[in-house]
């Protein structure tokens, strides 16, 4: 039952969620003065979070209509904190926030209207794991719908963007827009205007946010499918795709065999595909009961993947691109008229150039390390708009064709061909540690110490696979990938194989 | 320079008599202080009152005119101290600070200047910073007040109540020569709202006049026998002035109904949670109005035996509503009914939480269980507003308790103590991990993700004093941090002193970013940036050697990673002992920020040529390893979904709220992290000859880019 089922009058209450930065004390001042404007009284409390730095602040107002006081011409008494069940209002500018408030149980079913932006600002957590850490947006507008009695929800911050405003000010539209306040849109424009902070565009955000809340039309991006071959080349390589492998796998497939033909030729792209044959074959006759051709794919996805690994080759080429330079004027917002100059923080140590030679030329440089490792102690700044230094990693760049003579060449593909064995092996008997082993190739990436430590990981989880079988193999190999991904000591990987190899230690733990 | 102003709102503490004032509790008590004649304040700032101090820095222009000196103290206890003034002389002093760790510093002077009793109207106002939102340990300054004999106001949380009790106090104050504590809570130092005002009173008996005519009192000093007679005044004299003060005056309240079985005593700050508790429960309306009988203590120490009395006897019950422990006023009040033979049930922490905020549904939950055994008949009458709701939850809602990622604060975008930590970090993967002692400030927030650095904090300026004991000249020698406020707080002394006096070879890090930057960017002995009306610009590296460190590095640019990262190895490990001071120097970002972006804008718009600098991460390059972001966690440093849909994790990204404070670059250097960095220097207003420059290179570099394109459409897909 709802607090305000009652004939007395009672205050209209409110609470703000928001993050330092995004005006949640602006936001509660123009809701503040709304209620003054239209005559009513307002009494508005915070609690900012340690320090105002990176917390989120929550905001606590509650609204007397002014009819009611005179009337009893006595004072209200007004709360400091919300009640669960008491609240009129819940405004979130960030979607973690919304589900912080669900949590607290200040959002309820027959009584709050929530109005949340579904953007996210990620937490410290989320953007510090090794893999993808990022919490699920989805559990939480189904926790908003489930809790709210109305529900207003969409990107504010990009609304912000498009209007050059403050996202407050479109989410004050929104709570206008709600209509959950005996306010008239003119009072709350004249709020804004009255706070003479960036009028023009705060208004224009406000009519935003006011406009969306009415049409409840959420705009959501799409992810963008497979790619569609123009070249030649592309054609031939997507009809090989098409002909030879099955169709669940032509998106992944298909966006494969485009990078490796960006990143060396279609002669490396068509070893790509020779090397999946087998391993399609193999699924087609042998393993899946599903038909869903996971190995294939995740095969499909990470092969790729390694096999466009990152040398200094690849990594000029990217840097140097037409496409990239403006990528980056886009990024950095330049305006016409400015000028733009990018320096590019590389640190090659001696092993990244010995890679990119002639193989028996890079371990000649790498048998002389301590000779020559001196000369690449410090990092490099690389002003890529400059002409020498564009030059410079243009040169580079130019090393492709001759990537197959590369030391960094043969090591890597000794390395892959060795896990495609494994999975070769593994997948008529064991098809579920089959297809954990392709995903396996994820701990494999990045850079110097990086890479190293990736690399170290990827090898002691293989040397694990022959002891592993069945689904419960698949879940042991499932959840060392984890383990590795857990953390950079890799504490957790050695927790988890000496788990492995005798539980007591686990136990004693 | 703070880092709120609050230049428009002190005009508002000009209004007189007849006018409204609309605005933060906080103004309202300083306009309260200036209704009542005050003629000095300080204090030290500090969450909830640190805008105390914010606002009356701004308004020093009408302090001055109003007679009014303002001290920015460097302590609690100077401030406490500095009511000694108004020991001999008609002088009504302020002072104010964060509750109850300023109170601990305090609390020396405090027991002096309660035990000596004051002439003039002595007021501290602490605010209590208890429940959601603090930052420090959960403790009540109740039991400073009892320990020293000190009154101890606890206002209802609207300002009329505020502003009235703050003006009555400096009454209470010199009617019983005994200073008065007015505690605030969180909420009620921001709460917005209006009272009526009433004229400023310039004092009339003024500071110079008092060191034109000197004074004193030998029984006014703490020194045998005075000390021993003042312990007598306490009881014979001026606690029952205090009782008929209290009384007289009415400080306390009877709200609510005249009779009935049971009835509720609340401390005052709590009185609006209260009532709206039993609101909810249908047994108050909107205005406060109930049958019940409240009393509402606005002083909560001491206690006046016959008002409690008085209340109590014709009840069967009364529920003692105060929030934390101990429970003194209920353990008072018992000792007070047994010695008047009152044989009044007294029900507190048995149905309210012994510890912890006494939020709206605690007290919902409290006064429910209260009345349905005290007062069953009244319950049964009435109207819930809100049923009782045991039902879990629905699944969606249950299904978040796991999933939401908690937000931890952290180091502000580009905050100069960040590579501090970054630095330190690296130097543990190359010498091992040692013993971290930290301070109190925002470098605290090391202990916190991505850093997980720090072991202890003991408390303001106590973080070199936190590792004293890790002595052993054969081990490897512990880490200690301070900031620039605790430095000059007490951490000169207490830390770099003691080191030194005790040979220790401990490392001290002193993170000297100008400001006292965790309570709101005030300026200190050593801030940069000129201030009016204080001295700075006082090098802390010359304080350190004043007191004998003799191994001390000045780092003017902490995101200098190498450099910050290679002297704290040489701290580490030189051989030569005593402590090692390196004073790690570059201005809080914040501050720096609001110093200079208008400079920088306003230059802009002027069409001078202007530089800025930002980051930026290549979401091709990037395989979403993320240890950059391990090493940094800048808020503008986050991640983005992966352009590429083979690639399963999200890339690191940097958002336009970088301030190019260079850490991105230093760090994948020094940590040989990948090449996916760049910084961008945009040019404003470019003059002839980076247009002409930057011409040909476009030029040029464009015309390489079309071949290289053509050359790749041939292998394109």
């Amino acid at each position: 039952m709802s607090a305000n089922d009652t004939g007395a009058t009672r205050p209209i209450t409110l609470a703000i969620s928001a993050l330092g930065g995004q005006g949640g004390g602006v936001l509660s001042d123009w809701i503040v003065a709304a209620a003054e404007r239209s005559g009513h009284i307002a009494q508005a409390t915070s609690v900012p979070g340690v320090a105002q730095r990176t917390g989120a602040t929550v905001y606590y107002l509650e609204i007397f209509p002014q009819p009611a006081r005179r009337a009893s011409n006595s004072e209200p008494v007004l709360a400091l904190m919300p009640v669960p069940g008491d609240v009129d209002v819940v405004v979130a500018a960030e979607l973690m926030e919304a589900g912080r408030a669900i949590l607290r149980g200040i959002v309820t079913p027959d009584r709050t209207t929530l109005v949340t932006s579904t953007h996210r600002v990620y937490a410290v957590a989320e953007k510090a794991a090794m893999g993808d850490g990022i919490a699920d947006s989805d559990k939480v507008m189904a926790a908003a719908r489930a809790a709210s009695k109305a529900l207003v929800a969409f990107d504010m911050d990009a609304a912000g963007e498009t209007t050059k405003s403050v996202i407050s000010a479109v989410l004050f539209g929104a709570l206008a827009g709600s209509g959950v306040l005996p306010f008239e849109r003119a009072v709350y424009e004249d709020a804004i205007r009255a706070s003479g902070m960036q009028v023009e565009t705060n208004l224009a955000g406000f009519a935003l946010g006011f406009e969306r809340a009415r049409g409840q039309a959420d705009a959501q991006a799409v992810a963008s499918g497979a790619a569609e071959p123009k070249s030649a080349a592309g054609k031939r390589l997507a009809a090989r795709v098409q002909s030879q492998f099955p169709a669940v796998t032509h998106t992944t497939l298909m966006l494969g065999a485009a990078k490796l033909l960006d990143y060396q030729d279609e002669a490396y792209a068509n070893l790509y595909l020779d090397r999946l044959q087998p391993v399609a074959a193999l699924e087609a006759q042998a393993g899946d009961p599903r038909l869903s051709y996971l190995l294939t794919a995740e095969t499909g996805r990470y092969l790729a993947l390694w096999m466009a690994y990152e040398d200094v080759i690849r990594v000029a080429d990217l840097k140097t691109r037409a496409a990239r330079f403006q990528r980056v004027r886009e990024e950095v917002r330049l305006a016409p008229g400015q000028v733009l100059q990018v320096a590019e923080f590389m640190h090659p140590r001696l092993v990244e150039v010995a890679e990119v030679m002639p193989a028996w030329f890079g371990k000649l440089l790498l048998a002389n390390e301590g000779l020559l490792s001196p000369l690449f102690r410090k990092g490099r700044q690389v002003w890529v708009t400059t002409l020498r230094d564009f030059l410079l990693l243009s040169w580079f760049a130019g090393l492709r064709p001759g990537r197959r003579g590369t030391l960094r060449y043969a090591n890597e593909q000794a390395r892959i061909e060795a896990w495609l064995t494994a999975i070769r092996e593994t997948a008529p008997a064991d098809y579920d540690v089959a297809v954990e082993i392709a995903a396996a190739a994820r701990l494999i990436k990045g850079y110097g110490d990086t890479h190293a430590r990736g690399l170290r990981n990827f090898e002691r989880l293989m040397a694990e696979r022959s002891r592993l079988h069945g689904s419960a193999g698949a879940a042991v190999m499932a959840n060392l990938i984890r383990a590795a991904l857990a953390d950079e000591a890799g504490k957790a990987l050695d927790q988890a194989l000496l788990s492995l190899n005798d539980p007591a230690p686990l136990a004693a733990e | 320079m703070a880092e709120r102003s609050f230049a428009e709102e002190v005009e508002k503490l000009r209004l007189g008599a007849g006018a409204t004032f609309h605005g933060e509790g906080i103004l309202a008590v300083t306009k309260a202080l200036l209704q009542s004649g005050v003629s000095y304040v300080g204090g030290y700032q500090g969450s909830p009152i640190s805008h105390l101090m914010d606002v009356l820095a701004d308004a020093q222009g009408l302090l001055g005119e109003l007679g009014v000196h303002f001290e920015a103290s460097a302590s609690e206890a100077s401030a406490a101290a500095m009511l000694a003034a108004s020991v001999n002389y008609p002088l009504r002093g302020a002072v104010t600070w964060k509750s109850t760790v300023g109170t601990n510093v305090a609390s020396d002077a405090l027991a002096n200047l309660a035990s000596g009793g004051v002439t003039g109207g002595a007021l501290i106002i602490v605010g209590e910073d208890y429940g959601e939102g603090s930052s420090i340990m959960q403790e009540r300054s109740h039991a400073f007040a009892m320990k020293s004999q000190i009154w101890l106001l606890d206002p209802r949380p609207n300002l009329p109540s505020i502003v009235n009790l703050v003006e009555q106090s400096f009454a209470l104050s010199e009617a019983t020569h005994t200073p008065v504590m007015l505690e605030l809570r969180v909420r009620s130092c921001h709460l917005y709202g209006a009272f009526a005002c009433k004229d400023n009173v310039r004092p009339d008996f003024t500071a110079a006049i008092a060191q034109n005519n000197p004074r004193r009192d030998v029984n006014r000093i703490v020194l045998p026998p005075a000390s021993f007679q003042h312990e007598r005044e306490k009881i014979a004299e001026r606690l029952p002035a205090a009782l008929k003060f209290i009384r007289e005056h009415r400080l306390n309240e009877f709200l609510g109904g005249a009779a009935g079985e049971a009835g509720i005593i609340v401390q005052g700050g709590l009185y609006n949670t209260l009532m709206r508790a039993l609101e909810l429960l249908g047994l108050a309306d909107s205005f406060g109005r109930t049958e019940i009988p409240i009393y509402v203590l606005n002083v909560t120490y001491p206690l006046v035996p016959d008002e409690v009395a008085g209340f109590c006897a014709d009840k069967k019950a009364v529920l003692i509503v105060e929030e934390g422990q101990p429970d003194f006023v209920e353990q008072a009040l018992n000792s007070l009914l047994r010695r008047a033979d009152i044989q009044t049930r007294v029900v507190g922490k048995d149905v309210l939480p012994m510890a912890g905020e006494y939020t709206g549904q605690v007290l919902l939950d409290g006064c429910r269980k209260f009345l349905e055994t005290h007062a069953p008949t009244l319950m049964a009458k009435a109207v819930p507003l809100l049923k009782a709701n045991d039902a879990p939850p629905p699944a969606e809602i249950r299904a978040l308790a796991t999933d939401l990622p908690p937000r931890p604060p952290g180091f502000c975008t580009g905050c100069p103590e960040r590579p501090l930590f970054t630095a330190m970090k690296l130097v543990e993967r190359e010498i091992g991990s040692f013993h971290v002692s930290c301070d109190i400030g925002c470098h605290l927030f090391s202990i916190l993700p991505p850093f997980n650095i720090g072991a202890t904090t003991m408390g303001y300026g106590l973080g070199a004093a936190g590792a004293s004991a890790f002595s052993d000249k054969d081990a490897r020698r512990a880490v200690a941090v301070m900031g620039d406020g605790g430095f000059w707080h007490n951490g000169l002394t207490s830390g770099v002193g003691n080191a030194v006096f005790n040979n220790s070879d401990n490392v001290l890090v002193i993170v000297d970013n100008g400001y006292a930057a965790a309570t709101g960017g005030q300026d200190l002995l050593s801030s940069r940036p000129g201030n009016k009306t204080k001295s700075t610009n006082h090098p802390i590296t010359r304080a350190v050697r004043g007191v004998g460190a003799t191994w001390v590095r000045q780092i003017d640019r902490t995101y200098d990673l190498q450099r910050m990262k290679d002297t704290l190895k040489e701290a580490m490990t030189t051989k030569q002992t005593g402590p090692k001071v390196i004073v790690a120097s570059s201005e809080c970002m914040l501050n720096k920020q609001r110093r200079v972006r208008p400079l920088f804008n306003k230059a802009v718009k002027e069409g001078r040529r202007m530089v800025r600098q930002r980051f930026g991460v290549d979401s091709d390059t990037c395989t979403g390893d993320h240890s950059c972001i391990r090493l940094s966690g800048c808020p503008s440093l986050t991640v983005k979904p992966n352009p590429d849909p083979l690639r399963p994790d999200p890339v690191a990204y940097v958002d336009n709220s970088c301030v190019g404070c260079g850490l991105c670059g230093e760090v994948s250097h020094a940590a040989v992290l990948c090449p996916s960095f760049y910084r961008a220097d945009i040019v404003f207003n470019p003059n002839a000859w980076d247009r002409f420059v930057d011409g040909v290179r476009r030029w040029f570099i464009g015309g390489l880019q079309r071949s290289a394109d053509r050359r790749r459409l041939a292998r394109a897909f």
